[in-house]
């Protein structure tokens, strides 16, 4: 296990109920700092209810949750800036500009008008998007917006950036020109928190965790969970653990 | 009583976006035919193209000896249809919806049970429960049920297990394969590649093209060149490390715990040499190169780059 300092998410017991429904029994992990960290699990496993609580957008009933050294009970607003967001579902506006899109989130992530446009011009220029800058966003094919949508979610160097199914429905090229960007941010020291359904996915990352009930049922990196299951893909893992 | 489906030179377009480029097909009676491609592809175009929901700019469907276009409500009668998008009502029952479905046809839930009856099992105890408060499995399950009421011959789903996970996803093809034993013929779409293996023949498409139709085998069994797997001690940097290594290694990607790459006859001495000798120059250890037996998505990867 890696040392305390080191982690930029540690959770302790989370339990979280609704009513008499637990969605999360009593969670205990740790994620790294730049680590890519795979949260999978089927649907209703209790997911979306962790990742609400670790962004700040929801309260534990019981038992703890640190991220980037703020506790996730009590200091919501700095847990809010010191993270990065995005889903397949939830990106970016599609009624802004591109620009429009940087200058929105960069505001909301408190940059200043400096580093905002500091910020679009060299990320627009790293996807080679520059010329689309002053296009709407409902005109960018599905593909480009997800990496629009990874570069703003980062561009104000969160600790962490929670990626829910950041890909579904985009093309083989384009995923995996995505994931490339994960690791690039990786490298910098920012911690990658991911789900998704794509199975060859999850060998992306270092670290794997498999949700079932809201329990997690293993947690590993890919290659000992193949290992402890005696399977040769994380799709035999997967339905081993998840078919309850 | 199964259903042929021919689509003739289809185009449709969208004000200036081709959304669906000279589509030719022919489905055979009885087939569990996918079609295969990330969004945009122009999947669902296609589908609401043969349930007569648009109209094309040229070119036919016939659905036995049924024009969509001309007899489209003979065509409706015998189809039936799951869109992408939950459409039920959401503020009927479960089984107010079916039964609203099942008399649009002219017929009953008593009446048509039994086609119904293993998918509708599991949702039947929640009968009564509004379709807005089902979960995601549980909608599909009853999309999928009125789509099923009316007896159809012909069934097209669209995209029904994108952001579904992995397990139910399994569970759903499981069904579909036992439907088909019925006699139905079912179109269906995916993103997933690995599904692909899954239907009887498929269409991979990308930008409103067919790139590839064929048994899933064939299409593997045509992969052009030798299709390598190439792991090391730093896998986030090996697909960097690799492209552009040299000029007869190419179409390097991230697959899995390895990265592949293709070759065209070369023998695999000289292309372990090739990619050893770049890879120790950039620091990488423990390098394990292998032939590698191409999947669906190798095909369509390889397809996109020649299309490009």
């Amino acid at each position: 296990m890696m040392k305390e300092e080191n982690n930029i998410i540690i959770v302790r017991d989370l339990v979280k109920k609704f009513g008499s429904f637990v969605a999360n029994d009593k969670l205990n992990f740790e994620v790294g700092k730049g680590e890519i960290f795979g949260f999978l699990g089927a649907n209703g496993a209790g997911k979306t209810t962790t990742i609400k609580i670790l962004s700040g957008l929801s309260k534990p009933t019981s038992g703890k949750a640190m991220v980037a050294g703020f506790d996730v009970s009590r200091d919501t607003d700095k847990v809010k800036r010191n993270i990065g967001y995005m889903s397949q579902k939830f990106s970016l506006y599609d009624d802004m500009t591109v620009k429009e899109n940087f200058r929105f989130y960069g505001g909301i992530y408190g940059l200043s008008n400096k580093d905002i446009a500091d910020k679009t011009n060299l990320l627009l220029e790293k996807l080679d998007m520059t010329e689309k800058k002053d296009m709407l966003l409902k005109k960018i094919p599905l593909g480009w917006k997800q990496k629009l949508a990874f570069s703003v979610a980062v561009m104000h160097d969160p600790a962490v950036v929670f990626l829910d199914e950041p890909t579904g429905g985009v093309d083989p090229i384009t995923r995996r020109q995505f994931w490339e960007m994960i690791y690039e941010k990786a490298d910098e020291g920012i911690t990658v928190f991911v789900t998704t359904h794509y199975m060859d996915e999850a060998e992306y990352c270092e670290r794997i965790s498999i949700m079932a009930e809201g329990k997690i049922e293993a947690l590993d990196t890919p290659r000992m969970l193949k290992k402890q299951f005696g399977v040769e893909t994380m799709d035999e893992v997967f339905v081993k653990i998840a078919r309850v | 009583m199964s259903v042929r489906v021919d689509i003739n030179g289809l185009n449709k377009s969208f004000e200036s976006v081709e959304a669906l480029k000279n589509i030719n097909l022919e489905i055979s009676p009885n087939e569990l035919f996918g079609f295969i491609g990330p969004d945009g592809a122009g999947k669902t175009t296609l589908f609401r193209l043969i349930t007569s929901l648009l109209l094309p700019n040229s070119g036919t469907i016939y659905v036995d000896d049924l024009n969509c276009e001309i007899d489209f409500k003979k065509v409706r009668n015998i189809t039936g249809y799951m869109p992408g998008r939950f459409s039920l009502y959401y503020d009927l029952t479960v089984e107010e919806n079916l039964d609203f479905y099942a008399s649009i046809f002219k017929t009953s839930l008593k009446e048509n049970y039994h086609l119904i009856k293993d998918i509708y099992e599991q949702i039947e105890p929640f009968k009564k429960r509004k379709a807005g408060a089902l979960s995601g499995g549980m909608k599909q399950k009853l999309a999928l049920s009125c789509a099923l009421i009316h007896k159809p011959k012909l069934l097209i789903l669209d995209e029904p297990t994108t952001g579904v996970d992995a397990v139910s996803r399994r569970e759903f093809w499981e069904l579909l394969k036992k439907m088909q034993k019925t006699g139905i013929t079912i179109l269906v779409s995916t993103p997933y590649m690995d599904e692909a293996s899954l239907c009887d023949r498929v269409t991979l498409m990308q930008k409103g093209e067919v790139l590839a139709v064929d048994k899933p085998e064939n299409i593997v069994n045509d992969y052009h060149g030798d299709l390598w797997q190439v792991s090391s001690n730093n896998m986030n940097k090996l697909v960097t490390d690799m492209t552009g290594l040299d000029k007869q290694i190419k179409q390097v990607f991230r697959f899995g715990e390895t990265v592949h790459c293709t070759t065209k006859g070369i023998e695999k001495s000289m292309v372990t040499e090739i990619i050893e000798l770049g890879l120790k120059k950039s620091d990488h250890d423990n390098i394990r190169i292998d032939r590698a037996q191409p999947q669906i998505e190798d095909c369509f990867l390889s397809l996109m780059v020649d299309n490009n």
